[in-house]
């Protein structure tokens, strides 16, 4: 499968310097776009307020933040605060069950001032808590919620961290890789129906 | 564990983040439960209502009773596989949801829709904003106790529904474009039906708001109901024409245009006191707007392919994107993440009715109940969208 290079398409936001992904080195095996350095004002202040604990790059024009841990709540603070992202757009979770830090939890954010949009990344180890960011953004609390549910990720400090899609006696978090997807069926129907599944 | 209490935002000074727990209730209390199987909830949604005789105290929504697990079933699917069922979460919008989600693994793809295909999909996306504000008029006006505009909106829904109907063979969940561009060329005499729509739904418009607009009743019932501040919209993550009722001339077709939206000339209605009677008014303009998109799309129409050429298997590179369009209730993204196979190591739905309906709490307190059924009706959600 061999892909053509088409010029990307930017988002006309970004006042990242570089938003075209560079060629591959290797002809031989034709990747894709990799991730570019991001630099602007505000990334060169957090850079020297912080120094290694972050790491700024842009993957097809758009920005992101890779944060440690102990930045958080912050450097999201911050984020709001001095640079106007004061629309926390959306926070969500992956899972990499290879990884010694098994999570990364993600922020999206957007500022109305600037029309502009970037991410927000940590990785946290299973088990691991973070600090809440609703007395930062309201509008975390729901969001902080379902990644709860559908991750186990605890926030602290977060009003009522309890489960929202599912229902209260619920085993397991569905969205770690490790939650296999006919598990809970199976189970159901040996409880409820005294029969194996026939799945 | 309410730490952190005296750490709210500034610009939130009231905002009461707890629900009410105390181990008693007033006499004068009560507790009872809307839903979740109630007409005025527009589907499954549980509402528990903190009483003072008929005055909120507060509510806490119980949701996920729709629950389908929409995240976990993409990632054992293939790209293409799982197109058909964004359809399902905002189901009176799926077109927008399908275009939000083609659009996001495109630009992971890193390939763009010839134009030809952008002019069919920003047709059928507008004409589906159309349906879907539609429906919601019919809805809540019946939920406030105006039968007669139900009626009229259904009536000229129906012609929509025809047209995607002739399009692709489905009426509510459409599939209507594939990754790369659209499946299907439009049929014979497509745009003459849609142009003939627009005279025909257009006074229709003007009808439904002579019904409502300046209906005593009407004004009673929404007027300064459910009001919620540009500063409280903007931090509960509300958005869509919630927020823009709200006075925040904010949209992204406009903000960051996507498919081809930045050739045509519309505009962003905005109101200015946040209350459930703007929020009407902020609608019944955008349905004007989408007739004046459609109108230039369709009279500007280009030739030529339909389908960007992508490879049969999809495969992206290793990496994540996020994509959001202006669906019909809000902000509508996708992030998803590649891990180079080629199913989708993550797929993430952020949707706008699950965000606006948290702003429910803030919206009816004070309020009577009765109330609480316009606020639902204004706020537009869809259940299967609120609970993927």
């Amino acid at each position: 499968m061999t892909e053509e290079p088409k010029s990307p398409v930017s988002p006309p936001a970004a006042d990242a310097a570089a938003t075209a992904p560079p060629k591959p080195a290797a002809p031989a095996k034709p990747a894709g776009p990799v991730p570019v350095p991001w630099s602007s004002p505000m990334v060169e202040k957090y850079k020297r307020q912080y120094g290694s604990g972050l790491e700024a790059q842009s993957y097809l024009g758009q920005n992101y933040l890779t944060v440690d841990r102990s930045l958080i709540p912050d450097i999201l603070r911050l984020l709001r605060d001095d640079d106007q992202f004061d629309y926390c757009v959306d926070i969500t979770a992956a899972h990499y069950p290879k990884r010694e830090k098994q999570f990364d939890v993600i922020w999206i954010l957007y500022s109305f001032a600037n029309n502009e949009r970037m991410r927000v990344k940590a990785q946290i180890a299973d088990g691991e808590t973070l600090p809440s960011s609703v007395p930062i953004w309201v509008t975390a609390n729901w969001l902080e919620r379902e990644v709860y549910d559908m991750f186990g990720i605890k926030f602290d400090g977060h009003p009522d961290l309890k489960r929202i899609l599912l229902p209260d006696g619920w085993k397991g978090h569905p969205l770690r890789k490790d939650y296999g997807i006919l598990q809970q069926d199976q189970e159901w129907v040996q409880i409820n129906l005294g029969i194996e599944s026939g799945q | 564990m309410n730490a952190q209490k005296t750490d709210q935002p500034d610009i939130l000074p009231n905002l009461d983040l707890e629900t009410p727990e105390r181990p008693y209730l007033d006499s004068n209390e009560l507790i009872i439960n809307m839903g979740p199987q109630h007409p005025a909830t527009h589907g499954v949604l549980r509402v528990i209502l903190r009483l003072d005789g008929e005055k909120v105290l507060g509510t806490e929504c119980v949701i996920g009773y729709l629950h389908r697990g929409v995240e976990k079933i993409a990632e054992n699917r293939t790209y293409t596989m799982f197109n058909p069922y964004v359809d399902r979460m905002d189901y009176v919008a799926a077109v927008s949801n399908g275009l939000g989600y083609c659009q996001a693994v495109e630009k992971l793809l890193n390939v763009e829709a010839p134009p030809r295909a952008n002019y069919i999909r920003v047709i059928l996306t507008e004409l589906n904003r159309i349906a879907s504000h539609q429906l919601w008029l019919g809805t809540h006006a019946l939920d406030i106790g105006a039968m007669t505009p139900l009626f009229y909106t259904f009536r000229d829904r129906e012609e929509i529904l025809k047209i995607f109907e002739k399009y692709c063979g489905a009426r509510l969940t459409t599939h209507a474009f594939r990754i790369g561009g659209c499946l299907y060329e439009t049929y014979a005499g497509f745009e003459k039906e849609v142009k003939n729509f627009l005279t025909f739904v257009a006074p229709n418009i003007d009808k439904y708001e002579e019904l409502l607009t300046t209906n005593r009743i009407w004004l009673e019932r929404t007027k300064n109901v459910g009001v919620i501040s540009a500063a409280d919209a903007i931090a509960l993550g509300v958005t869509g024409p919630v927020l823009r009722a709200s006075g925040v001339k904010w949209d992204i077709r406009k903000a960051q245009p996507y498919a081809n939206y930045s050739e045509f000339d519309f505009e962003i209605p905005t109101g200015q006191n946040g209350d459930t009677y703007d929020r009407y008014l902020v609608r019944m303009a955008e349905m004007r707007q989408s007739l004046r998109i459609i109108e230039q799309a369709v009279n500007g129409m280009p030739e030529g392919p339909i389908m960007a050429k992508v490879p049969k298997v999809i495969k992206p590179a290793v990496g994540e994107i996020y994509h959001s369009i202006e669906a019909p209730k809000g902000e509508l993204g996708y992030f998803i993440v590649s891990d180079g196979s080629t199913q989708p190591y993550r797929v993430r739905v952020r949707p706008p009715s699950f965000l606006n309906l948290q702003a429910l709490d803030i919206m009816v307190r004070g309020l009577l109940v009765a109330d609480v059924v316009a606020v639902i009706g204004t706020l537009d959600i869809v259940l299967g969208e609120v609970d993927r």
